[in-house]
């Protein structure tokens, strides 16, 4: 059950990072100066979160395990996070949906940890939502924006969504961890999918050629796309050839 | 008795100290306007051997004041007399604008910053511009200058400002 625990968190907190670390390469690159500043301060919420939940992960693991051996010295399987928060940027379309996907599951999740056992996760998810609900209205007026926008903004919204849907399956699969903690995510799916399909109506986007699409799943379990090897050798290249290094 | 009226006198100056701290970001806000400081225990008074425990809350996960924040109050205490100095950090109940002092509150608004205003729990335009107080204002952002922050302007004197958002 400790096991369990520790790897759910750990899956949390990867989730968290690795998309702030994505998010992150859009500083000082964002469309205009707002929005640049929106996805950064969306970028240190989920660092922030991440933080959080390795602390309590090291805190369940023991020995000498702290935030920064969790975030910087584990190696690509041994990260839980889903698929879709590795995905790369792409465009501005891609990077926007890609949040919002999963800024509307991060809301479901942590409505459903909030009532949770963990009362560490609980408070955690709690303190979280308060952010989370604003990525989730963010990313929703830009979704309604690019597909309700110009004939280019909205191509490249489909675009973005035909590349993206095949990782969403995965959300609502539960991995061991997740299954032994009684924490199933596919209870979320349903809120998900409403959440997420009445605003791509809404921005003149249609789900139905993807419905049945292939979806692919790995990530939670340590089985990652090649993406990212490439994340963490930027991430954790300063613990790596510093080892200890501080600032 | 003598050692219970020490400590609440010694707690009290704790508390004054929280007052002269101000949040690196937000210059006019003292940790105890904020609101983070959540608990100070002394467990025995500088004159004795000196042992204290505050408790911290951060604003939003990721503010990255809390470090600065945190070292701050370990040097002013060590300026107090204070040998054994903890932090704790705390995260329920979560921080929200209601433990924002109206004083501080005042501030904000004297310093070009509009509070967070009940009325206003999702920011949007109408938000009154703390220059001329005008409510003809528009928001240009949910997110400003720091993660509590969006960003408005103010259409009838032309000046942009920050609101603190309600959260």
């Amino acid at each position: 059950m400790q096991q369990a625990l520790l790897d759910y968190t750990l899956s949390l907190s990867d989730n968290a990072l690795i998309l702030g670390q994505r998010n992150a390469a859009w500083c000082g690159h964002g469309p205009i100066l707002e929005q640049d500043i929106a996805i950064t301060n969306i970028t240190l919420d989920l660092i922030g979160q991440s933080r959080i939940l390795y602390q309590y992960a090291a805190q369940l693991k023991g020995g000498d395990a702290t935030e920064d051996s969790l975030a910087f010295l584990r190696s690509e399987r041994e990260y839980k996070n889903c698929l879709l928060v590795e995905r790369p940027n792409g465009d501005w379309a891609q990077t926007i949906l890609r949040q919002f996907l999963f800024s509307c599951f991060q809301r479901e999740l942590y409505t459903q940890l909030t009532q949770g056992k963990d009362s560490t996760l609980a408070a955690i998810a709690t303190k979280s939502l308060k952010e989370v609900s604003y990525h989730c209205r963010w990313s929703r007026e830009w979704v309604l924006r690019l597909g309700d926008g110009t004939a280019e903004s909205h191509t490249r919204l489909v675009k973005a969504l035909e590349n993206l849907w095949p990782y969403t399956g995965e959300l609502f699969k539960g991995a061991d961890y997740e299954l032994a903690l009684g924490l199933d995510p596919a209870m979320l799916y349903t809120n998900w999918l409403s959440a997420v399909q009445s605003t791509l109506e809404e921005a003149t986007v249609s789900l139905a050629s993807l419905t049945s699409c292939f979806m692919q799943t790995g990530g939670k379990t340590g089985i990652h796309t090649e993406e990212l090897g490439f994340i963490l050798t930027d991430l954790q290249y300063m613990q790596r050839t510093y080892p200890s290094c501080d600032w | 008795m003598n050692g219970i009226h020490l400590h609440t006198e010694a707690t009290q100056a704790c508390w004054e100290l929280m007052d002269q701290i101000y949040d690196p970001e937000i210059p006019v806000l003292s940790l105890k306007d904020l609101g983070i400081v959540r608990d100070i225990a002394i467990k025995s008074p500088p004159a004795d051997a000196g042992i204290i425990e505050v408790t911290i809350t951060t604003t939003y996960s990721g503010c990255p004041a809390m470090d600065w924040i945190a070292n701050t109050i370990k040097m002013e205490l060590g300026v107090l007399g204070y040998q054994s100095i903890t932090i704790k950090h705390t995260i329920t109940p979560a921080w929200t604008t209601d433990w924002m002092s109206e004083r501080g509150k005042e501030k904000l608004k004297t310093y070009g910053i509009a509070p967070p205003e009940k009325r206003f729990t999702i920011p949007t335009d109408g938000i009154p511009c703390p220059q001329c107080k005008s409510e003809h204002t528009h928001l240009l952002s949910e997110f400003g200058s720091t993660a509590c922050k969006a960003l408005l302007q103010c259409q009838d004197c032309g000046e942009p400002f920050d609101y603190f958002k309600c959260h």
